[in-house]
């Protein structure tokens, strides 16, 4: 019997890989469609190792999916929600045409809905790989609270996004696990060691929306991220809330007697604009966890360097501390200090914090109160002051943080020219520049030396070259990120292709 | 609503007149309504040719069985139309009356009222006017119940004109509720003066009795400044007013406050709270404290009027019991039993559309779409494979950022005007830059704007999830720690010799070669002063000395431990010596063993001959120990023993094709294996184990299989020349010292090329040695130093040998350029023992 002759790229790598446009053929979808689809699922292209075989002999460079995961796709049942929803469209634009209002009415009433649920828990089978995931899904939505009504952003989205990051700030300030706070001319960079997985996320300063040429930005791209993201900070939320006895959604301790008369106007926008202010403890569901805390686990030898079992006891320690940075001291905030970024650092290191009661309510006392310790100032001088109370620049905080212990308020007072803010993201094992400042903050001996002179030194030897280098990684990075600036919805199309050639996001193991 | 339904008729057939709807038509049941709309129709089709109204009337009444009143009151219309057509007087007001009569679905008793009618047509159309204006007022307060509406009737009938009660009489046929009035004109019939004068008192007495009961009401006092009426108010979102006042102007919506004015009023007003905002006019109104009162107690579910007494006793009006007699005068129609086929259809139609799923029951659709958030995850690393993404890649996360993004750097992270020059200039090419931004400094946290490329690295952030193909790359991240060898605890590979612990001295001239019993108490040397010398280890005593008469170049232990004797290879002689130490036993039967030669039954070939002659040794000479004598045609330079101690081998150096030779001594025979010659032969060696015959040339090891008699292997050294080998008990592993200051491991399974070369020593390496237990190997050179390595040769084929030097030891003093010459290691214990040119052999333990 003779033996099937074996034909070209029927297994291996040639069989293992499909393109984009063989992906929807399979699909039976529009480019759009799949588009969304793969955002809401997590499907990414893939790097073949052989190009050239995976392609099928093809020369050029070509989107490609892994066959598995478009066969998976093909098992959505959100693809059909898809077509529904053309259809839709089509009976919507006929119905407008015919100014049909009556149906207009009911379509819209009967208009398909995605519900994504499923997917969250597809693409994050456990919670701590929501966790992992954390970082662009914070930053996206924190951008998207602050956005007007777009025209592919609808209004109850931001709105959304607004009240979901709201929650999940509330819940690190409940848990204290806010570490490090980084102010960059971007924004404010927030990191949360949260069950053991740092979370890092970007809030940007004040009114960061700037109307995009669609050339450049492409908000649809953008919403059906953020459609998605919230649904999984909602649940990421939820769960957090109950692994703090919190009530979900967030609710109040107390509510005094002057509430309830409040009560009247509007509840749900009493209780959210309280929420909104990060400054009151939310209801606890169970008992107080702090004191079950407090259980300490027994020490075992097992790691044999009693140097290192040191170490490791003085880090645990030095958290411990870290969490009640704060704690006793009572601030207020100047009208014109960034209310939200620095009550919530306040706050998760367990400080007290009010406000003018006129900038925002939740102000819970009075400037004139004379248990004050610190009071922010952000301009040059101010009228009338206080002696019980420091006056200090909101960077005194940052700072404080960062070094995980207070500061020595003296650089930071009013109208004091400001020490350098130096980020505490870098690492310390870095055999590049190192700036005076952070030397400084490493071994005190050395502040007290003549920074000036040090300074100096420094700078005519090393700084010229190994400032460059530091930098040279990320601008790596950029390159593939600002080589993308296109964003227009029909280029996008070709850009596509284009996009191919860059390297692909490696991953190193 | 009936009202404005029957006026959209009313426009389809009279087209431009003033819409004038009476009071009694709005009590109408919808469904009358309804059908007069559709008679109405009906009838006008008919209208041409209707000269003669009684015949019509019949006719209509004759097709329609069913509805009696309504069939004669539209054709009353008609005729009325008709008539006041035929008069030719036909004036606006007429019209306007005409158009009256239709709206109010009267019906004339007698058509002679028409006269008056047009008599009385000015007052009529005032008349119309207020009532207008009444029924506006009354569609405003329908919410406020009857009572107004009664009030309205009230006003109406004040006026008194005899058409406008002969209305009322008509509409009281249908309103039930308007009985009083109506039974009276009823009563009277068509004699005007009579009713006139009865509405008269009737009216006096109504208005009595309005003072009375209305005294307190105060919702004629209400400031209503907007006419529209009850209706919903988002008609009016797309216009900038919000309906009529009094005077028919437009009441305008207020001012549309912003966000930042009534965040102002929120933070400063003390009444915001309790301000609200009125529909109807957009006016805000704060709310008293009775209002609030009142909210209050609707909140809480009270009864809303704080003094009402909720325990008095209780009357009962309408009492559960039957009645004797009804309690309203007029029996119920027949039609009120009857179930209306109509609407009977209509139902039927939308119960065929739910089955047909063309329309769906309203309560279902009502849902919110707001996402609903659950425990989603239970535990936190249940491992429920759930994510089916092949071969799933995370995406890598973002760099955080360094000091250069600081809003408040550190000076020198700033950009000189040449960096700057560079930044712009790379404008076309932005991924050459070394920074994707400008770092910047402000002198505080005020004065720091928004960044204006946020949202676009946001989007290009989310492009790269979903645009960027993923693969895992294998990268090699080499520590520099890595690179060397992993080094293991010297705790782990003891033990080894570390210091020197005995000098055996005694020899006059330099030691060549050392060699220790195979049970390792008794050790003996051969030194250029022409004597062997034993000795025992543990005391350093030398026990014997035996002069050999040449020097000694190599002396070896036979390894069979029934045997005590030494093979010394002295110039061009081999001696079988026996030393005389040890068990006596053991000497005196090796004594007995050589003491003569066996028989020679085999022919020793010319070749062997010439090479080779045994000798018994004579008197004088065993004495010393002397037992055997093997002469050589040549200088021997060194002397092998086979593993069973019965064969060994001898090597000339300069005996051409015959340098290498293998004696039996048991037969006292000896072969030369090679034909050839291979080059100048260093050293031989037998394979521990296998038959196998290691001939190291200058720069090979040839490697021979004696049974087979073939070559089996050939070993390249990449030297120049080798001095001396040692083969690893295992039998797999051979080392090879050369003059060229190399050492090479060979893995004999792995390669003919050395596994590793090991270039430790300064100078040329004279001896090597394995340890025969432990993983130990030593070599000793001309620098004077021994060098200790650790070699663990493993079991497991595939992972290679792990050869670690550990130790150092140069003790020797130097002597004409010539350190250790021989190297050997204890067999039982981790010793190691060196001989030098200083006359001496050391020991380290």
């Amino acid at each position: 019997m003779v033996s099937k002759r074996k034909k070209k790229y029927e297994s291996g790598e040639g069989n293992r890989y499909v393109s984009r446009k063989t992906a929807l053929k399979m699909l039976q979808l529009s480019l759009k469609d799949f588009r969304k689809l793969c955002i809401l699922k997590g499907i990414y292209p893939r790097e073949p190792r052989n190009r050239k075989r995976a392609q099928k002999g093809a020369t050029g460079i070509k989107t490609l999916y892994h066959l598995k995961d478009i066969q998976f796709l093909l098992h959505e049942p959100i693809i059909w929600k898809l077509r529904d929803y053309k259809i839709f469209a089509k009976k919507m634009g006929k119905a407008r045409a015919l100014r049909d209002f009556e149906t207009i009415k009911r379509t819209l009433e009967n208009r398909p809905h995605l519900t994504l649920d499923h997917i969250v828990k597809e693409r994050y089978p456990s919670f701590i790989d929501a966790l992992r995931d954390l970082d662009d899904c914070l930053t996206l939505l924190f951008m998207f609270s602050t956005f007007p009504s777009l025209q592919h952003v609808p209004r109850d989205q931001s709105a959304l996004c607004r009240r979901l990051t709201i929650e999940f700030l509330h819940a690190v300030i409940a848990s204290q696990t806010l570490r490090k706070v980084f102010v960059s001319i971007k924004g404010y960079y927030f990191q949360a060691e949260i069950k053991g997985q740092t979370v890092t996320w970007i809030v940007p300063h004040q009114f960061c929306f700037v109307p995009q040429s669609t050339l450049e930005v492409d908000f649809r791209v953008m919403s059906t991220f953020v459609q998605f993201y919230c649904v999984m900070l909602g649940f990421v939320n939820f769960r957090l809330y109950h692994l703090l006895n919190l009530h979900y959604p967030p609710k109040f301790a107390v509510s005094s007697a002057d509430a309830t008369e409040k009560t009247l106007v509007d509840e749900e926008a009493f209780v959210s604009e309280r929420v909104a202010a990060l400054n009151v403890p939310l209801f606890c569901t169970g008992r107080d966890t702090t004191a079950e805390e407090e259980v300490e686990i027994d020490q075992f030898p097992m790691i044999e360097d009693p140097t290192k079992l040191e170490e490791i006891k003085q880090e645990a320690e030095k958290v411990k501390k870290h969490k009640t940075l704060f704690k006793g001291l009572k601030f207020f905030l100047n009208r014109e200090v960034p209310r939200e970024p620095v009550v919530f650092t306040i706050r998760c290191f367990g400080g007290e914090v009010s406000w003018d009661k006129l900038l925002f309510v939740g102000a819970t006392f009075d400037e004139s109160d004379e248990s004050i310790t610190h009071q922010i100032v952000d301009r040059p001088s101010l009228g009338k002051q206080y002696i019980s109370r420091y006056y200090v620049q909101p960077q005194w905080i940052f700072d404080s943080v960062n070094a995980r212990e207070l500061q020595p308020v003296e650089k930071y007072f009013l109208g004091a020219v400001l020490p350098p803010h130096l980020s505490p993201f870098i690492d310390k094992t870095r055999e590049q520049y190192v700036p005076p400042e952070e030397r400084a903050l490493e071994d005190p001996s050395l502040a007290e030396m003549n920074p000036e002179k040090e300074e100096t030194e420094e700078e005519s030897e090393t700084d010229e070259v190994e400032k460059k280098n530091e930098s040279e990684n990320e601008g790596e990075m950029l390159r593939n990120e600002e080589e993308r600036e296109d964003g227009n919805e029909s280029e996008i199309h070709e850009k596509d292709k284009v996009r191919e050639q860059k390297v692909g996001i490696e991953c190193g193991l | 609503m009936a009202a404005v339904g029957t006026g959209k008729k009313r426009k389809f057939i009279v087209s431009g007149r003033n819409e004038y709807v009476p009071d009694a038509s709005e009590e109408l049941v919808d469904t009358r309504h309804a059908y007069q709309d559709e008679y109405f129709l009906t009838s006008i089709t008919n209208d041409d040719d209707s000269s003669d109204e009684d015949d019509e009337e019949l006719d209509e009444s004759g097709k329609n069985d069913d509805d009696g009143d309504d069939e004669v009151v539209f054709e009353d219309d008609d005729g009325e139309e008709s008539g006041s057509e035929d008069s030719g007087a036909s004036s606006l007001g007429d019209e306007i009356t005409g158009d009256a009569d239709y709206d109010s679905g009267s019906d004339y008793s007698e058509y002679g009222s028409e006269e008056t009618e047009h008599e009385e047509e000015g007052e009529v159309e005032e008349e119309e006017e207020e009532e207008e204006e009444a029924e506006e007022r009354k569609n405003d307060e329908s919410s406020k119940g009857i009572k107004v509406s009664d009030k309205s009737e009230e006003k109406e009938s004040a006026q008194s004109k005899p058409l406008f009660k002969l209305k009322q009489t008509t509409s009281s046929k249908i309103n039930k509720s308007s009985t009083k009035l109506s039974s009276t004109i009823l009563r009277n019939g068509n004699k005007k003066n009579v009713m006139n004068e009865l509405a008269q008192a009737d009216e006096n007495r109504t208005i009595q009795q309005a003072d009375d009961e209305y005294k307190s009401d105060t919702s004629d006092e209400e400031d209503i400044r907007n006419t529209v009426g009850n209706i919903p108010m988002n008609w009016y979102d797309d216009y900038k007013h919000l309906g009529y006042d009094w005077d028919g102007k437009k009441v305008m919506k207020p001012l549309k406050e912003d966000e930042l004015d009534s965040f102002l009023k929120r933070m400063e007003d003390p009444n915001f709270w309790r301000t609200v905002r009125d529909p109807q006019t957009g006016q805000d109104v704060v709310l008293s404290d009775a209002d609030v009162d009142i909210i209050q107690r609707l909140q809480a579910q009270k009864i809303p009027d704080a003094n009402f007494d909720d325990a008095a006793p209780w009357v009962e009006w309408f009492t559960s019991e039957v009645m004797q007699t009804p309690i309203v005068r007029v029996p119920d129609h027949k039609r009120s039993f009857l179930p209306s086929r109509i609407e009977a259809r209509k139902v039927a139609k939308m119960v065929h559309a739910i089955k047909m799923g063309w329309m769906k029951p309203q309560e279902e659709k009502k849902k919110s779409y707001e996402p609903k958030f659950f425990m989603l995850w239970q535990t936190d690393e249940g491992v429920e494979h759930m994510r089916r993404i092949q071969n799933h890649i995370p995406a890598p996360k973002r760099h955080l950022p360094g000091h250069a993004e600081s809003y408040n750097p550190p000076p020198e992270y700033l950009f000189d005007k040449r960096e700057l020059k560079e930044w712009n200039k790379l404008r076309t090419t932005p991924w050459k830059r070394k920074l994707h931004f400008i770092p910047q400094k402000y002198n505080s946290l005020r004065a720091v704007p928004a960044y204006d490329r946020f949202v676009n690295e946001r989007f290009q952030r989310c492009l790269d999830l979903y645009l960027c193909p993923r693969a895992r790359k294998m990268r090699l991240t080499i520590q520099p720690e890595d690179l060397l060898p992993q080094l293991p605890n010297p705790k782990d590979l003891q033990p080894f010799p570390t210091v020197m612990s005995m000098v055996y001295e005694g020899h006059t001239d330099m030691v060549r070669s050392i060699t220790v019993e195979s049970k390792g108490q008794y050790m003996v040397s051969g030194s250029d002063d022409l004597t062997v010398k034993v000795w025992e280890i543990s005391t350093g005593r030398c026990l014997r000395t035996i002069p050999v008469g040449g020097v000694v170049r190599s002396v070896s232990w036979c390894p069979n431990q029934a045997l005590a004797l030494i093979a010394v290879a002295a110039d061009r002689k081999v001696l079988l010596v026996n030393p005389g130490v040890g068990d006596h036993l053991v000497c005196s039967k090796t004594d007995v063993l050589l003491e003569e030669a066996p028989e020679q039954d085999v022919v020793v070939s010319e070749r062997v001959k010439t090479a080779v002659q045994w000798e018994q040794a004579s008197e004088d000479v065993w004495k010393n120990g002397i037992r055997v004598i093997i002469n050589h045609f040549k200088e021997v330079k060194q002397v092998a023993w086979h593993g069973r101690g019965d064969y060994f081998a001898t090597v000339m150096p300069e005996g051409q094709n015959r340098s290498v030779i293998i004696h039996q001594l048991s037969k006292r025979r000896s072969q030369v294996p090679f034909s050839k010659s291979k080059g100048l032969v260093q050293c031989v060696l037998f394979h521990p184990i296998r038959p196998f015959f290691f001939v190291a040339t200058q720069k090979h090891v040839r490697v021979y299989d004696l049974a087979k008699q073939e070559l089996v292997k050939k070993l390249h050294s990449n030297s120049k020349w080798i001095s001396s080998i040692a083969i690893h008990p295992g039998g797999d592993n051979l080392l090879v010292g050369t003059y060229d200051r190399k050492m090479l491991w060979f893995d004999l399974d792995l390669s003919t090329k050395p596994y590793q070369t090991l270039r430790l020593h300064g100078t040329a390496v004279r001896g090597v040695a394995y340890h025969k237990q432990y993983p130990l190997f030593a070599s000793g050179s001309d620098d004077r130093s021994l060098i200790i390595c650790h070699g663990m040769v493993y079991n497991d084929l595939l992972q290679n040998p792990l050869i670690v030097p550990l130790k150092r030891l140069s003790n020797h003093e130097p002597y004409n350029d010539f350190g250790i010459f021989d190297v050997i290691f204890h067999p039982t214990q981790p010793w190691v023992f060196s001989s030098g040119a200083d006359k001496t052999i050391r020991l380290y333990t």
